[in-house]
């Protein structure tokens, strides 16, 4: 109808002295958006198609793309933003509830900006990552309570089945069918070659992938697809998922269309069927149900791997967390509200949820409070951009971190945020043969262990800058960070100091 | 602003000075020579804070707990007396000797008792006596104001003031003791709090820990260990050091070539290359207690019944030299402070980072401090 047109919120703007008419553009976008006009001899473009993906403008031979924000705009109000107008019209039109993806793009506070990191001067010494040794390796699992000794007063060797990591980094979950088989393979390789672990997501892992199962985390999500007896002891570690920092509270939906082939045998569901995941899961109304779960999986492997549970960060997470640790789980995960994700609804990904910054530091100081902190490693995710984000996660008391949104960009993602669509121009959220195609897993393996390598380096230069060689003694170590613009109230939730003090 | 340690919820670093005489044998030094060994390390200290601790000092009470209590008026000494009266069998009291010198200014009441607890209590505590000890210390410490046990060992004592660690021993007659053991400090405070309370040895039951530099992982391993009943009131090193040092080796039995490893771990590719069953054990070690490692520059002396463990960070980022002559071994920041007591030595050697230096006395002489 005419009155729902809405002009488009980017625009493709073409320098047409450079353009050569090459057709490049037009056969590398998904979405229809440039088309070459034969009459005229000269590339068109329909910027309402465009999603912003970049895609023309990196492959362009002669960089004659660019995509800017459109200046056209409603009367400006402060109140009734362009996007507030644009959604009420869009829902009008549809009826629909107004679908995103990737995490929480609006204007909150990211605490990880307002908090600084200390290093040495003169009373003690910075260490030299260079010339020194620098220790990132992390054990993630439960720790014993108290030294057993044998009848000739060895030490047994009680540990429970922990996960090991050269660094505190995984890749977190993403399932087979919201991202693509050739994403997957790309992650496997990158953290075996890492020594890091990747995670399945819910979709179930395809059989080629058995082999990294070293470096793979399985996933027990509310749907259970593809899991089984084999499913669950191919990984280093099970992982039962109860929520999503981008979607807390609902559940997932992967519509028939994308359930094909070796989706439709990985996920053990028939072809054509949506694979819809509950919002909870129908066998965990309560912390005690959950206690049930976690032991039957760990009976299903033995009670050789240790087991992940796997929350959104919502109000109460401190609470929630002190359950989990009582609950026989060995990590705890907890995705913050900015965290990624294949499909939401809007607003939930915009509203629900709490920021992972304040989740972290309010869990692991009440898992400390109730003298339980060794009982489980905390795991942090929902945005982590860089490595001085790592550094302010582990300073507050995270043991790793999980990051996808950066390893999805580290693969070509130019986080259009247009995934729930399918027609992902660099071939990683979408199950388009074509599109697929467009990423090669060796290169992407290869940029996803630079970005870790880079990562690590920059972790242990700041670390050395600290005075401290090894990760454990920067773990909870909070008189490391210092709040910067913070009332006191945000200062006291994350334990840290005003910078000056 | 001048703040007690701790009192601003600030943390305070210094540099220092230690050092420590032991004799094998048991033979009994007189605590002149550790102060002389402490004063040539004069400029390692500012004058805000210096202490000993003496082994064996007492053998006509080595049975009894001798609290050392620094008090700030008559009232609080009352009060503090008055539970000392409920939960102990005081034995002995009595003002702690000392010789009034225009270097040491401003003390408090000192005073010392030999007590042994209450049975009746005890057994109602359900805890072992050193715990049941430990907790009534700290009740003390942290509820009666104006009152602060700063030693609460068998057959030993901490005598510790503001002021360069010579005058403190002058201060407090240290000549007038003998015992198997010394450790001093001579501390060199980035601020200057002027507690005597935060002056160093700090020592709990017979532990007590002398140390030199400034750690890293301060906070770490403070967040760690109060999981485990402690409270780090004084924000220090050392307080902190000597709590992971009683839970490690009181509470979890470590022995003490064990606790060494945990808190100056050997790198991870360092134990990779171990033989069995040794890997196997530094890295559960290593695993299990990872909260407690301690990075960052360090020297420590450890004092305890019957021996004294001298460590240095694994990077061996402090000073720290040990030398002997017959069954005496002495260990200090620098040789100087070992060669002005004894200039003929049969080994001189600075031990390695990470690398523990354990001197225990022998059976004989271990059965007469008993």
């Amino acid at each position: 109808m005419v009155r729902d047109y809405l002009y488009p919120e980017y625009e493709v703007v073409r320098d047409r002295d450079k353009c050569i008419a090459c057709r490049v553009c037009e056969r590398q976008c998904a979405n229809e958006v440039h088309r070459y006009d034969e009459e005229l001899e000269k590339m068109t473009a329909d910027s309402s198609k465009c999603v912003n993906c970049h895609r023309c403008v990196c492959l362009c031979p002669t960089h004659a793309l660019k995509i800017v924000k459109s200046d056209h705009t409603f009367k400006v109000n402060a109140n009734w933003t362009n996007e507030a107008i644009s959604d009420v019209i869009r829902q009008a039109g549809t009826g629909a509830t107004l679908l995103a993806s990737m995490g929480n793009p609006q204007e909150y506070p990211v605490y990880w900006d307002k908090m600084l990191i200390n290093a040495s001067q003169v009373t003690n010494p910075s260490i030299d990552p260079l010339r020194e040794p620098m220790e990132t390796r992390t054990y993630l699992g439960k720790k014993p309570h108290k030294i057993e000794r044998d009848k000739k007063g060895d030490i047994v060797p009680n540990t429970p089945p922990r996960i090991e990591l050269s660094t505190p980094i995984m890749f977190s979950a993403m399932s087979y069918g919201s991202i693509s088989y050739n994403a997957h393979a790309s992650l496997a390789r990158a953290a075996q070659e890492l020594g890091i672990l990747y995670n399945t997501g819910e979709g179930g892992l395809h059989k080629d992938f058995y082999k990294y199962g070293p470096n793979t985390i399985v996933q027990v999500a509310s749907g259970r697809f593809g899991v089984y007896e084999d499913y669950l002891n191919a990984g280093a570690a099970i992982e039962i998922k109860m929520g999503q920092g981008a979607k807390p509270g609902i559940g997932g939906h992967l519509p028939g269309a994308k359930i094909v082939g070796d989706i439709s045998r990985t996920r053990m569901i028939p072809e054509g069927t949506d694979a819809i995941s509950p919002a909870p899961h129908h066998d965990i109304y309560s912390i005690e149900d959950l206690r049930q779960l976690v032991f039957s999986l760990k009976e299903a492997c033995d009670y050789k791997k240790p087991v992940i549970v796997k929350i959104a960060a919502v109000h109460n997470v401190a609470a929630i967390a002190s359950g989990i640790a009582r609950s026989g789980a060995d990590i705890i995960a907890i995705d913050g509200y900015r965290g990624g994700t294949g499909a939401a609804p809007k607003r939930i990904r915009d509203n629900v949820g709490i920021p992972i910054e304040l989740a972290l530091a309010s869990v692991d100081q009440r898992l400390r409070d109730e003298g339980i902190r060794g009982d489980v490693s905390v795991v942090v995710g929902g945005s982590i951009r860089n490595s001085a984000d790592i550094v302010k996660a582990i300073a507050l008391g995270a043991d790793a971190v999980y990051i996808a949104t950066s390893a999805l960009l580290a693969l070509g993602c130019h986080l259009c945020r247009s995934c729930q669509a399918g027609k992902c121009n660099w071939g990683i959220a979408t199950q388009v043969p074509e599109l697929v195609r467009r990423l090669n897993p060796d290169d992407g393996a290869e940029r996803l262990v630079n970005l870790v390598n880079a990562w690590t380096h920059e972790i242990k230069e700041m670390m050395g800058g600290m005075g401290i060689n090894s990760i454990e003694a920067l773990r909870g170590n909070r008189l490391m960070l210092r709040g910067i613009g913070l009332n006191e109230k945000e200062l006291e939730i994350l334990g840290i100091k005003h910078a000056g003090e | 602003m001048l703040y007690k340690e701790g009192e601003n919820g600030n943390r305070i670093p210094s540099g220092c000075a230690i050092s420590g005489i032991f004799s094998k044998s048991g033979k009994r030094i007189n605590g002149e020579d550790i102060i002389k060994s402490i004063s040539v390390m004069h400029d390692r200290s500012n004058g805000l804070g210096g202490g000993f601790a003496g082994y064996g000092i007492y053998p006509e009470y080595k049975r009894q707990y001798a609290f050392h209590v620094f008090y700030d008026s008559n009232d609080a000494k009352e009060v503090c007396e008055r539970y000392l009266d409920r939960h102990f069998d005081v034995i002995n009291l009595s003002k702690i000797p000392i010789t009034r010198i225009p270097e040491i200014k401003d003390e408090p009441l000192i005073w010392r008792y030999f007590v042994d607890p209450l049975p009746t209590k005890l057994a109602a505590s359900q805890l072992d006596e050193k715990e049941y000890v430990v907790r009534c210390v700290n009740k003390i410490n942290t509820q009666l104001d104006g009152c602060y046990v700063f030693s609460c060992g068998k057959n030993m004592g901490v005598f510790k003031a503001v002021g360069y660690p010579e005058d403190v021993g002058r201060f407090y007659r240290l000549n007038e003791y003998e015992g198997y053991c010394w450790t001093a400090h001579g501390r060199y405070p980035t601020n200057t709090p002027g507690w005597w309370g935060g002056a160093h040895p700090f020592a709990m039951l017979d532990y007590s820990i002398v140390h030199n530099g400034e750690i890293s992982s301060y906070d770490a391993n403070r967040r760690f260990i109060e999981m485990y009943g402690y409270k780090c009131s004084l924000l220090t090193d050392t307080e902190v050091i000597t709590y992971i040092t009683d839970y490690l080796l009181r509470k979890q039995g470590l022995t003490l070539e064990e606790m060494a490893s945990v808190v100056a771990a050997p790198f991870w590719s360092t134990i990779e290359h171990m033989e069995e069953p040794k890997r196997s054990r530094l890295l559960y070690l290593r695993n299990t207690f990872a909260s407690l490692l301690i990075t960052g520059p360090f020297s420590i002396l450890l004092g305890f019944t019957g021996g004294m463990m001298a460590l240095n960070d694994r990077l061996k980022l402090r000073s720290m030299v040990v030398g002997e002559k017959s069954d005496m071994v002495y260990i200090a920041s620098e040789e100087c402070a070992i060669r002005v007591v004894q200039p003929d030595l049969d080994k001189i050697w600075a031990p390695r980072g990470g690398e523990p230096v354990i001197v225990k006395l022998n059976e004989e002489a271990m059965g007469g401090i008993m």
